[in-house]
């Protein structure tokens, strides 16, 4: 597990040097995701299993992380009570038709039947999730 | 112990970082037991339920936000590393990420421009400000790229952040109904579409589901981050309302 964090973490600084040195716009830790992926790729005998392990226990906390951040919402309090219509209307629609737009065109393109196991879980989906937690 | 003796406590322990992570990681918990308590109903997302606890606590005890932050930027700290993490469902899935790339690249670019151009126009339309349309254009992405995205074209950084999570509970909340009333039951198809519009959050998400998804929100995530990079700025330099 701790050889498994250094990597993510030695990824992570490979990735936030390349950003500070030749000032790109992609954040450190995306281009650390793009060179793990790549170097894994290269290397698949790396995906050991403390790895894969380490990381599936990090992304099923996932949205703990963005929690600290997302209570930053109380600094802008009065700027969102001042324009709550227009940033609510954004918000809910820019959101459902980037959700709609996405979903449709992967669907439209790629055909279903490639990945046979999605119809009865989606429509199900309460019961795996329970299941998984 | 009288009332003077637990205040001097109060403020001894509210700016270690005891205090900001005991609060985070109890309100989450809570977040996930309200969630089973309403059998899993999507509206009581455990992100969106842990804010609202923590801000209450904070807004009731008079606790600024620095404080709290100053404990809590450990697991704020941690969103690196778990964004680095993704590559490993990435890589476990290439196959199918292999067969379906045009549709992943179209389906992106798409899915991106209908966001930044939808949240300019929505804005606008309904007489919000600049900083607010220019906050809201970056939101799918993943918070630390929406921050800095924002700051390139002149929005409010933490707004930016506090609209990317939204959206991302957002998707969390609605995805499964929207997609069940537009039939699309493809795993890819789920995965994709809650890493484009939900970023991280999203992604959180379809983990919880499925691994395909897991990895199609990944790899939506990595790429869109790029992608409105580009688009954001060019948008807004050929936005007509914002010279």
């Amino acid at each position: 597990m701790l050889n498994a964090f250094a990597i993510l973490l030695g990824f992570q600084l490979v990735g936030e040097s390349l950003h500070r040195i030749f000032s790109l716009w992609v954040p450190g830790p995306v281009i650390g995701m793009f060179l793990l992926a790549s170097f894994l790729l290269r290397k698949p005998s790396a995906l050991s299993e403390p790895l894969v392990s380490t990381t599936h226990a990090l992304l099923q906390c996932l949205g703990l992380l963005f929690v600290p951040a997302g209570v930053g919402v109380i600094g802008n309090l009065n700027l969102i009570a001042r324009e709550w219509i227009p940033i609510l209307v954004a918000l809910v629609g820019s959101t459902f038709l980037s959700l709609f737009v996405t979903a449709y065109v992967m669907h439209r393109i790629c055909s279903p039947s490639r990945v046979a196991v999605a119809a009865p879980i989606l429509s199900d989906g309460k019961e795996v999730q329970g299941s998984q937690s | 112990m009288n009332t003077s003796a637990l205040h001097d406590l109060w403020v001894q322990l509210t700016p270690t970082p005891l205090f900001g992570l005991t609060l985070t990681i109890l309100s989450y918990l809570s977040g996930h037991a309200i969630q089973r308590a309403c059998r899993g109903a999507a509206l009581a997302n455990p992100v969106l339920i842990s804010i609202l606890l923590i801000g209450g606590i904070l807004g009731i005890t008079g606790t600024p936000y620095r404080t709290y932050f100053a404990g809590a930027q450990m697991i704020h700290f941690l969103l690196g590393p778990a964004t680095v993490a993704l590559a490993v469902p990435l890589v476990r899935n290439l196959g199918h990420l292999r067969r379906s790339l045009p549709g992943v690249a179209l389906a992106l670019t798409a899915g991106s421009l209908v966001s930044a151009i939808g949240g300019i126009a929505l804005v606008e339309i309904c007489g919000g400000s600049r900083a607010a349309a220019l906050s809201m254009a970056p939101k799918a992405v993943t918070t630390p790229v929406a921050i800095e995205v924002t700051q390139t074209v002149g929005g409010i950084p933490s707004l930016a952040a506090v609209l990317a999570i939204a959206g991302g509970v957002l998707v969390a909340i609605s995805i499964q109904s929207l997609l069940r009333w537009a039939k699309i039951t493809d795993w890819r198809a789920f995965g994709l579409a809650a890493g484009t519009a939900g970023s991280g959050i999203g992604a959180a998400h379809a983990i919880s589901f499925d691994e395909i998804a897991g990895a199609f929100a990944a790899l939506a995530i990595g790429l869109n981050s790029l992608l409105t990079a580009l688009i954001v700025p060019t948008l807004v330099h050929f936005w007509p309302h914002f010279p």
